[in-house]
């Protein structure tokens, strides 16, 4: 690796190995992880550059570092842990951390590796990214030396832009990809099958099924007109297949389309995967590697991370609790019909089957759910209630974002609101000829927040520089249909 | 570091330097957007540098956890009720960031410099300024504990000891007294340097607005920048007047507001006043600029301006800069007055009439484009 880092001390290899031993114990199964102890600069700069100690050259990268350094320099910031989703799994550990950080920390690692390793929406992921990233890095720096640095990295900017228009069931829905077979049974002219007593005609083609067939062939010819045939929300991959741009550029944008599927499953996991490695790091040190000498230390750092700023929720705050007291309700049997149909409060709460099944459950839900199930599935009014949790919005009047309540259901549907697709807009490419023109029309799917329109008219700019032909969006702002344009003059245009 | 996220880091600092270059004009309009930070650092907010993506509009609400009822605002978002805040946004709104970046003033004489094509200043008068650098090279037998330099004081007392007779090579212990320690202490580097000084005039005739006020103080920003950047050693001195001058701090400068009339010749006659004292025009190159919105009392007062100019003050500075700045009170005719009198293409006076906020990149380039 092309840093300055260094193997670990003796003392911290031994570490390592005593912690993957309560690790294991435990139950949690991880990649091989190598620990590397790197300089607070070079933290820094692996930080900027999301972990990865090779990737092509880009001015956001020197950007990251920029506020990663001018933040530790200043105290505001420092990056504890980092780890990369990768077999074997890199982990780096801070030099200037004390001991007991450095044990906390290793703790905290192997819970996100037993998570990398076992959720479901990791499992697509390619794990030898350290070389893909570097073979990247080496394709992007060939197409500089020819074409030029400003000319890739303007390009670059362009894919970036539209990193996060992909879509997130492509991983899982490769079979759907493939054409479509013939639909059986075929029909034959008119839509009528195939007679051979002409008595049995209206039998077998009763005028119902005949008006059927035509129209499902109507469907058919007409969906097959359409480009694409169904909305197609991996934007890149639409540009990818059908834009008028040299091979070079599409090389760009495939890798800048394939990084961004690398990283979409910490995306949809950050509460989750968060949680997973707090509650194992609390474990561990608490049952296990802490001596007493360490306990303040600990206990100070720990609160530091886990700490609500007012406010905010924070992801490690809730993702720990959430597991905890999924363990805690499966392990006094407080699920399932009987425990639901429960209607006095007190039983309820005092409701302990001494089922024992806790752990298992949450090594379940660490395998199955990403952050929308999980808080889907396991979200309780009691866990609302206990941890405060309230919904905001913001009020024009007074310029101030206000509580507005603390209901279960609204709180709920708040956070999914913020978790679905990424907390990204579900955008998608419904029209690749758009009035027979060849310009591309996008669906924006309303789910009640409206569009960024600044940041809108500059993304479809960034397709039109990319396609060429001029850029269509459907959505809704304050209720109303919209329509904008982005024309090939430059200009953008609003529509009713 | 790693060496990729340095050159990115390099590549960055370029292309936040050719956005700042690009929207000059915006900045220096709005130079009081600028952030200090120490003596020689400004931050400048920079938005959308960021890569441009579909996103949701800001306010669009969230979950917060803590105390508080329905209504009541959420925490860590400041009070917009509170002075000097009310037009900022909530800084906690979700998504927003804006990006600060650093730059020296250096660097901003520089991009200054390369956008409106500003000359070199070739400096006049010998180098007279001495700058004082201390380093600690010297050593001295008295200083605080923090800075006593050891091997020095070890050698000291090795030295006593053996000529004293007590050192043992057998037993070479070495004990320093009192009078071998040694400190470590500091040298001063004298510099020769060019020297200059700016002396800022301005009317704060009741027909000076803030608008008018607001335009002189930015021009004054990237005037010292400027000059800073050609000069080791700049001095700045302010002057007000109405009918009367009188010599102030920076900060009197851009806040007196007084009702009187205006006699120019008042503010030129306490210039000189203030260069014969202190600024030998043999050693010091000597910058007399003039803001005003161009109203005198009397003719009779711009003749003996003229006079003043001529006989005297233009003899002891490199260039005289007048600045008008147009008000809606003002005549403007002291600028004609002084364009009759010297022609608009003087090498000794330079004169600069800004309309409003969008002249002032234009004037700055008058001002500094001779290169005087």
């Amino acid at each position: 690796m092309g840093i300055r880092s260094t193997q670990l001390s003796p003392e911290l290899a031994k570490l390592q190995e005593a912690i993957k031993g309560y690790a294991e114990g435990f139950g949690l199964d991880f990649f091989e992880t190598i620990f590397e102890m790197v300089p607070s600069d070079a933290i820094n700069g692996l930080a900027a550059q999301e972990g990865f100690p090779v990737r092509y050259p880009h001015w956001r990268f020197g950007m990251n570092y920029d506020q990663y350094s001018k933040g530790y320099e200043w105290g505001l910031q420092k990056i504890y842990e980092m780890v990369i989703n990768t077999s074997p799994a890199y982990a780096y550990l801070m030099s200037s951390n004390s001991y007991v950080d450095q044990k906390t920390v290793m703790a905290h690692v192997y819970g996100h590796v037993d998570f990398f390793k076992n959720n479901y929406w990791f499992s697509k992921t390619n794990r030898k990214m350290l070389d893909t990233m570097a073979n990247h890095a080496v394709r992007i720096r060939r197409y500089m030396d020819e074409f030029g640095q400003d000319e890739v990295e303007n390009f670059i900017d362009l894919c970036l832009s539209l990193d996060n228009l992909i879509d997130p069931h492509l991983p899982f829905n490769e079979v759907k990809r493939s054409p479509a077979e013939p639909e059986a049974p075929r029909a034959t002219e008119g839509g009528r099958l195939k007679v051979d007593r002409g008595y049995m005609e209206k039998f077998i083609n009763p005028p119902e099924f005949v008006e059927e067939q035509r129209k499902r062939a109507e469907k058919q010819t007409k969906q097959e007109a359409r480009f694409p045939s169904h909305p197609e929300r991996d934007v890149m991959l639409f540009l990818l297949e059908n834009s008028p741009i040299s091979e070079w550029k599409q090389d760009v944008l495939r890798m800048i389309r394939d990084e961004s599927y690398y990283f979409l499953p910490q995306m949809q996991t950050k509460i989750m995967n968060e949680g997973w490695a707090s509650y194992w790091h609390s474990e561990i040190m608490t049952k296990k590697a802490l001596r007493d000498s360490e306990i303040i230390d600990f206990a100070d750092h720990h609160a530091g991370v886990l700490a609500m700023q007012p406010g905010k929720v924070n992801p490690y705050k809730v993702g720990v609790e959430l597991y905890r007291d999924i363990e805690d309700r499966w392990n006094r049997g407080q699920f399932g019909k009987e425990y639901e149909d429960c209607s006095d409060i007190r039983e309820k709460h005092k409701w302990d089957k001494k089922l024992g099944l806790g752990r298992k459950k949450i090594f379940e839900v660490r395998k199955v759910c990403n952050d929308v199930t999980f808080i889907d599935e396991y979200l309780t009014p009691e866990f609302v209630d206990r941890f405060k949790l309230y919904t905001y919005e913001f009020n024009k009047r007074t310029g101030q974002h206000e509580i507005v309540d603390r209901d279960f259901k609204s709180v709920k549907n708040k956070l999914l609101a913020g978790l679905t697709n990424q907390g990204q807009p579900n955008i998608a490419v419904v029209d690749g000829n758009f009035e027979n023109r060849g310009e591309i029309l996008l669906s924006h799917k309303h789910l009640g927040v409206d569009l960024d329109m600044k940041y809108a008219r500059e993304t479809m700019r960034s397709i039109f520089m990319i396609w060429t032909r001029p850029v269509h969006i459907e959505t809704l702002v304050e209720g109303r249909k919209r329509f904008f344009t982005y024309t090939a003059n430059h200009e953008f245009i609003a529509k009713d | 570091m790693i060496d990729g996220v340095r050159r990115d880091h390099a590549r960055f600092r370029e292309i936040v330097r050719g956005k700042v270059k690009q929207d000059l004009k915006k900045y220096i309009q709005h130079s009081e957007m600028f952030g200090r930070k120490g003596k020689d650092v400004v931050t400048i907010p920079m938005p959308q540098i960021d890569i441009p993506r579909f996103r949701f509009g800001s306010n669009q609400g969230g979950t917060g956890q803590g105390d508080g009822n329905p209504g009541d605002p959420v925490p860590g978002q400041g009070d917009p009720n509170q002075p000097g805040q009310g037009d900022q946004k909530a800084g906690s709104d979700p998504g927003e960031h804006g990006l600060e970046v650093e730059f020296t003033l250096e660097e901003l004489a520089e991009i200054l410099g390369e956008e409106l094509a500003l000359p070199k200043i070739e400096p006049r008068g010998q180098k007279t300024l001495k700058s004082k650098v201390d380093r600690y090279t010297a050593i001295a037998s008295q200083g605080p504990n923090s800075l006593r330099h050891f091997k020095r004081t070890f050698k000291e007392a090795l030295k006593r000891q053996i000529a004293s007779g007590t050192y043992d090579p057998e037993n070479p212990i070495i004990i320093p007294i009192k009078k071998d320690l040694r400190y470590r202490s500091w040298k001063s580097d004298v510099k020769h340097e060019n020297s200059a000084v700016i002396i800022y005039m301005m009317d704060v005739s009741g027909s000076m607005g803030d608008e008018q006020k607001d335009i002189v103080r930015t021009e004054t920003f990237w005037i010292n920048t400027w000059l800073k950047s050609q000069y080791k050693g700049v001095e700045a001195r302010y002057i007000i007047h109405d009918a009367t001058a009188k010599e102030v701090d920076e900060d009197t400068f851009f806040r007196t507001r007084e009702s009187g009339g205006t006699l120019i010749s008042s503010a030129y006659k306490l210039c000189e006043q203030i260069i014969n004292q202190d600024y030998p025009p043999s050693d010091w190159n000597i910058y007399p600029f003039h803001f005003s919105d161009g109203d005198n009392w009397s003719t009779e007062d711009t003749k003996l301006c003229i006079d003043l100019m001529k006989n005297s003050l233009l003899k002891k500075v490199n260039v005289f800069c007048y600045g008008q700045v147009d008000s809606r009170y003002g005549s403007g005719q002291f600028y004609k007055d002084l364009q009759e009198s010297f022609g608009s293409d003087n090498e000794e006076v330079i004169t600069s009439r800004i309309e409003n906020k969008d002249g002032i990149l234009q004037s700055i380039k008058e001002f500094l484009g001779k290169g005087k």
